[in-house]
C-alpha cells in the first residue's frame, strides 16, 4: 500500500503548493488593486488614522489633519470653513473625496511612489507613515476679497469669482457662494455627516459644485472680447479707432427678426469707432463683426482662448462652449453668439482666461492651483512650470484690444473697477437667460498694464438686487475691483 | 544469520524542547494581541501563559508515559495552532466589541474546548492502547458515522445556521457532528478496507490504460457517493460532502492500490458537483462568488472582505492587534485564516500552512512506516481527510477554490472541531508509537543450527 501513500503524499504536497502560491498572489501580486477597490474600509480606515499632509496657502493650512482621541486618531480640520472648499475639496470617511483632496489623495495620504523612501524609512522605524503637503497659488487676500465682495450682495447671492495670473496662470482667487463647510462632511460623527450630506446635494442652490470651474452660463458681452480679438487677428478690423457699423438695430435680409441693444440706444451712432463699440459695449455693432468674421473663425478664436476644453487639471471642470455640438448659425444666431448669448457658454474660469490672455500679450496661460509639492520632510517633489496654453492672438492686437479694455474702464461701461494709478481694463456683461429668471451679471478685468498682475472673472448669477438694477459693471465690478486691489497689495 | 533491528529513538527531548517554544509563540502571541489593541501586555498573561506550560508540560509527560515512541513533533505543531488560533480568536473579542460590545466573546469558551480536546487526546492514548483494538469495533463505528450524520435532521436536536444543517442542540452546548463523524467513517473505512481490498483489488476491465475496478464492486463506493450527495442536499453542507467523499475515494485507492478509483471518483465528483450546481441556489451562488465576487459586492460582502483583509496583510501583516479582522463576518472562525493574514501577513499565513503541511506530511509518514494494513489506511485516511480539509478551507478563503464551510483545524472557534482534531492526532500519535516502537523481542534462539531436532515418541 504504499505506494499509494506515496502519490498521496504529493498529491498533498500539490495541493500545499496550491495554497502557498494563491496567497503570494493574493497577498502580494493582488494587494494593490485590492487596497485600491472602492469601499475597502480597511483602507479608508488606514488613511482616517493617519497624519494626512496639509493642504497650505500662503504656509498656513487651510485643510490638516489634527491628532484626536477616537478611533480613527486623526481628524481633518479646514480652518476656513467653506472658504477654500471649491479647492479643497472634502475627506469624508462616509463619502470619499472630492477636489484635491482626492486628485491629489497619493501625496497627501503619503502613498506617491515619490514618497516610496520615506515610506520605508516609516516601515524600519516603525512609524505611521505620513502624508506629503500641497500649497496652493491662492493669494488669501484676493480669496477673503473675492467672498467678501459676494457676501456683500446679500446671503442669497449666487456667484463665482476667479482670479488669475495672467503671466503664468496661477490662480489667485477661486470662491464660490453659496460654498459648504467640508467640516461637517469630515466629521466622525457619521449620522451628522450624512444628515450634512443629505441636505448639500438636495439643496437646489448646488453649495457643491464649483461654480467656477464646472457651471459654463451665457457669458453674454464679456464675449466681444473674443469677437473682437477674431476681429482683429482675422483683419475684420484692423485699428481700434476704424469705424465700423452700429445703430439701434441689426437687422437680417429676410427675417423679422433683429438684434437691439441691451438698452434701446443707437450707440452714438450709425457708424462708431471699434474702441467705442467696445466701450458701450454695442450689440448691433458685434452682431454685425461676428457676421462678417464667420462662425467657423469666431469658433476657432474661442477654441484658441480655451473653449472646447477641461481648462484645469486637479480640480472637477467643465469645457465651455462656443455651439452645442456642431450645429450650423444662420446670420441672426451668428450674431447673437457673437455677443455671448445663443449656445454660448462659459465658465467664470474661462472668462478670466480670456482676460488674462488679452493682457498677457495674446498668450494665453494654462491655469494650474497647486503650486508646491513636498514631502513630510518639507523636500520639495513637483514645482508648478508656468505651461502656455495657446497664443490667442498677436502682441500687437492684443496691446489694441487692451487699450479698448482700460477704456471702457475710464469712460465705459466699467468704471466701477478703476482704481487710481493703476491701468486696469475691463468688460462688463449682462447675459439673458430664460425670461423667468433674472440675467447673469458678468465682469471681467485685468490689472496691470504691459506688466499684468491680475486678471479676473466675476459672475453674479442672482442676488437680492432688483432685476433691473442688474447690470454687470455695478454688481460684479466692485468685486472684481476688491480682488485686483488686494493683489496689487493697495 | 542476523540483521541488526533498527531501533528508532524516541525523541522525547526534542519534543519537550519543541513543545515548549509552540507554547511560547501562544504565549508571546497573546501578549501581542495585548500590545496591539490596547497598547499593554494582559494582566493575567503569566497567570494563563504558566497555566498553558503546565498544561503543555503535562501532555508531554503524558505521551511520554503512554507513547514514548510516538512522533515528536505532531504534539508542538499543533499546539502552536492551537496557542495561535486561541490568540486570534481573543484579538477578534476585542476587535468585534469595539464595533458592538454586545456581541458574543469566545475566547473563553474556546479555551475550555482546548482543554477538552487536549483532555480526548490524552483519554484516547491512555484507553486505546494498541490501535488495531478499533478494528474490531469497524461496524459500531460506521453505524456511529451514520448516526452522527442523522442526529442534525432530527426535529428536536438539528439546528439550521446560515443555511446548513449540521448543527445539533445538546443542551445548552451546539455542535457538530460532522467532525466526529468524520473520524468514525475514517475508522470504519479502514477496517472495512482491509478485509474487502483483495476483493475490490481483483480483476476489472482495462479501458483506454486505466484498470476500472468491475461493477459489482462499485457498489461501497456508490454508498459512499450517495451519503456525500445526500448530506449535500439534506444538510445543503458543501464542504463535509466533499471532505467526505474525498475521504472515501482515497482510502478505496490506498486499499486497492487501484488509480482507477480515482477515475470513478473524480467522474461521481464531477457530475455530483455539477447537478449541485445546477440544483441548489447556494451552491451556484457559491461559485459565481468564487468567479467574480466583485460582480454582486453586497452578497459576497465576506470573501471581498476577506480579501481586502488579506490584500491589507501584504507581505509582513498589520500585526497583532494593529489590523481590521475584525470586519469580516465569521473572522473568528471560518474565516478565521483571512484574520492571520491580515495581522501576521503573507509571511506568517506561509508559516501557518506550512505548519499544517508538516501535520499532513507526518500524519502519512506515519501511515508509510505503519506495519499493519489497517493502521496504514487509518493514518492515510486522517492525514489526507486533514489536507483536503485544510486546502478546502483556506484555498475557499483565499479565492483559491469556491468556498465552502469547512472549519480550520485547532484554530477556528467551535468546540467540535478543536476536540476532534485533537482526537485525531491522539490516534496518529498512538499508531506511530505502535509502528516505531522496536517489535518484542519474541524468541531467544539466535539460529536454526542450534537448535536440536529432538524426536518424540
Amino acid at each position: 500500500m504504499n505506494r499509494p501513500i506515496r502519490n498521496i503524499a504529493i498529491a498533498c504536497l500539490v495541493l500545499f503548493a496550491a495554497l502557498l502560491l494563491n496567497i503570494n498572489y493574493v497577498q502580494f501580486v493582488e494587494a494593490d488593486s485590492l487596497n485600491a477597490k472602492n469601499g475597502n474600509k480597511r483602507v479608508i480606515n488606514e488613511e482616517f488614522s493617519r497624519a494626512r499632509g496639509a493642504i497650505l496657502v500662503d504656509g498656513k493650512p487651510v485643510a490638516e489633519s489634527v491628532k484626536t482621541k477616537d478611533e480613527y486618531k486623526y481628524q481633518r480640520r479646514y480652518p476656513d470653513g467653506g472658504l477654500y472648499a471649491p479647492i479643497t475639496g472634502y475627506f469624508s470617511y462616509v463619502f470619499g473625496r472630492g477636489g484635491l483632496e482626492q486628485s491629489e489623495n497619493d501625496v497627501l495620504s503619503g502613498s506617491d511612489n515619490r514618497l516610496f523612501v520615506n515610506r520605508v524609512v516609516d516601515l524600519v522605524s516603525n512609524k505611521q507613515p505620513k502624508g506629503g503637503s500641497v500649497e496652493l497659488t491662492i493669494d488669501p487676500l484676493a480669496q477673503k476679497a473675492a467672498a467678501e465682495g459676494l457676501e456683500r450682495l446679500g446671503k442669497n447671492t449666487k456667484g463665482a469669482v476667479v482670479a488669475l495670473d495672467p503671466q503664468t496662470g496661477a490662480v489667485l482667487a477661486m470662491v464660490n457662494q453659496p460654498s459648504y463647510d467640508p467640516n461637517r462632511l469630515a466629521s466622525h460623527d457619521f449620522t451628522a455627516v450624512q444628515k450634512s450630506w443629505n441636505s448639500l446635494t438636495k439643496d437646489e442652490d448646488q453649495p457643491m459644485i464649483n461654480r467656477t470651474t464646472q457651471q459654463a452660463l451665457p457669458p453674454g458681452s464679456t464675449f466681444k472680447l473674443v469677437t473682437a480679438a477674431a476681429a482683429l487677428q482675422d483683419g475684420v478690423v484692423d485699428n481700434i479707432d476704424d469705424e465700423i457699423k452700429a445703430g439701434s438695430r441689426l437687422t437680417f435680409p429676410g427675417i423679422q427678426y433683429s438684434l437691439p441693444n441691451e438698452n434701446g440706444g443707437n450707440c452714438g451712432g450709425d457708424r462708431i469707432t471699434f474702441e467705442q463699440a467696445l466701450n458701450v459695449s454695442c450689440n448691433v455693432a458685434f452682431g454685425a463683426l461676428a457676421g462678417k468674421i464667420g462662425q467657423e473663425k469666431l469658433a476657432e478664436q474661442a477654441a484658441k482662448f480655451g473653449f472646447g476644453t477641461d481648462p484645469i487639471e486637479g480640480l472637477a471642470s467643465n469645457a465651455s462652449r462656443f455651439t452645442v455640438g456642431d450645429s450650423k448659425l444662420e446670420a441672426p444666431q451668428l450674431a447673437q453668439s457673437g455677443i455671448g448669448q445663443y449656445e454660448v457658454a462659459a465658465t467664470p474660469l474661462q472668462m478670466a482666461m480670456v482676460a488674462a490672455g488679452i493682457a498677457n500679450g495674446g498668450d494665453v496661460m494654462k491655469p494650474y492651483v497647486v503650486k508646491t509639492v513636498r514631502s513630510p520632510n518639507l523636500r520639495v517633489l513637483e514645482q508648478a512650470k508656468p505651461e502656455r496654453f495657446s497664443q490667442a492672438m498677436s502682441g500687437s492686437n492684443a496691446a489694441k484690444l487692451r487699450e479698448m479694455m482700460v477704456s471702457t474702464v475710464t469712460r465705459g461701461t466699467a468704471t466701477s473697477a478703476q482704481i487710481p494709478g493703476e491701468d486696469v481694463g475691463a468688460k462688463t456683461g449682462t447675459a439673458q437667460s430664460t425670461p423667468d429668471r433674472p440675467p447673469y451679471a458678468w465682469f471681467v478685468s485685468f490689472a496691470g498694464g504691459d506688466n499684468p498682475k491680475v486678471a479676473v472673472a466675476v459672475l453674479v448669477e442672482s442676488s437680492d438686487t432688483a432685476r433691473d438694477e442688474i447690470a454687470g459693471g455695478r454688481l460684479a465690478g466692485p468685486i472684481a475691483k476688491s480682488v485686483m486691489e488686494a493683489v496689487l497689495g493697495k | 544469520m542476523t540483521t541488526a533491528a533498527w531501533v528508532p529513538r524516541k525523541r522525547r527531548g526534542a519534543e519537550f524542547f519543541l513543545t515548549v517554544l509552540a507554547v511560547f509563540i501562544g504565549i508571546a502571541a497573546y501578549a501581542s494581541v495585548g500590545l496591539g489593541v490596547e497598547g499593554t501586555i494582559p494582566a493575567d498573561t503569566y497567570k494563563l501563559g504558566g497555566a498553558l506550560i503546565v498544561v503543555a508540560i503535562a501532555t508531554h509527560l503524558i505521551v511520554r508515559k503512554v507513547a514514548p515512541y510516538a512522533d515528536p513533533v505532531l504534539l508542538p505543531l499543533v499546539i502552536a495552532l492551537n496557542g495561535l488560533g486561541l490568540a486570534m480568536i481573543y484579538r477578534l473579542d476585542l476587535g468585534r466589541r469595539q464595533i458592538d460590545p454586545e456581541r458574543a466573546a469566545f475566547a473563553n469558551s474556546q479555551l475550555v474546548w482546548t482543554a477538552v480536546g487536549i483532555a480526548a487526546f490524552a483519554g484516547i492514548l491512555m484507553l486505546v492502547r494498541d490501535h488495531r483494538r478499533l478494528q474490531t469495533l469497524t461496524y459500531t463505528f460506521g453505524l456511529a458515522a451514520i448516526g452522527l450524520l442523522i442526529l442534525p435532521l432530527l426535529p428536536h436536536f438539528g439546528r439550521t445556521i446560515n443555511g446548513a444543517r449540521i448543527w445539533v442542540n445538546f443542551g445548552p452546548f451546539s455542535f457538530q457532528p460532522g467532525e466526529a463523524a468524520k473520524v468514525c467513517l475514517a475508522i470504519f473505512f479502514a477496517g472495512y478496507l482491509v478485509v474487502k481490498r483483495d476483493a475490490l483489488a481483483l480483476a476489472g476491465r482495462r479501458i483506454m490504460g486505466i484498470d476500472l475496478p468491475r461493477g459489482r464492486d462499485l457498489g461501497p463506493i456508490l454508498a459512499g457517493w450517495l451519503i456525500s450527495v445526500g448530506i449535500l442536499v439534506l444538510q445543503r453542507d458543501l464542504g463535509s460532502s466533499l471532505l467526505f467523499f474525498g475521504l472515501f475515494v482515497v482510502m478505496l485507492y490506498v486499499a486497492t492500490e487501484r488509480p482507477g478509483w480515482l477515475v470513478v471518483g473524480a467522474v461521481l465528483f464531477g457530475a455530483g458537483a455539477y447537478f449541485g450546481y445546477l440544483g441548489f441556489g447556494h451552491v451556484r451562488v457559491r461559485f459565481d462568488a468564487w468567479l467574480d465576487p466583485f460582480g454582486d459586492p453586497d452578497r459576497n460582502g465576506q470573501i471581498i472582505n476577506g480579501l481586502f483583509g488579506l490584500a491589507h496583510g501584504g507581505i509582513l501583516g498589520q500585526g497583532w492587534g494593529q489590523g481590521s479582522p475584525q470586519l469580516t463576518p465569521y473572522s473568528f472562525s471560518d474565516f478565521i485564516a483571512a484574520s492571520m493574514g491580515e495581522e501576521l501577513g503573507l509571511t506568517g499565513l506561509m508559516a501557518i500552512i506550512v505548519i499544517y503541511g508538516l501535520i499532513v506530511e507526518r500524519g502519512l509518514r506515519i501511515s508509510l512506516t505503519c506495519r499493519d494494513a489497517f493502521g496504514k489506511l487509518l493514518a492515510a485516511g486522517l492525514a489526507f481527510s486533514f489536507a483536503l480539509q485544510v486546502f478546502v478551507v483556506v484555498g475557499g478563503v483565499t479565492r483559491l477554490i469556491p468556498l465552502t464551510g469547512l472549519t480550520t483545524p485547532f484554530m477556528a472557534q467551535g468546540g467540535s472541531s478543536v476536540v476532534m482534531n485533537w482526537a485525531i492526532i491522539g490516534l496518529l500519535l498512538r499508531i506511530s508509537d505502535q509502528t516505531r516502537r522496536p517489535a518484542p523481542e519474541i524468541s531467544t534462539f539466535a539460529s536454526d543450527e542450534e537448535t536440536q531436532v529432538v524426536k518424540l515418541s
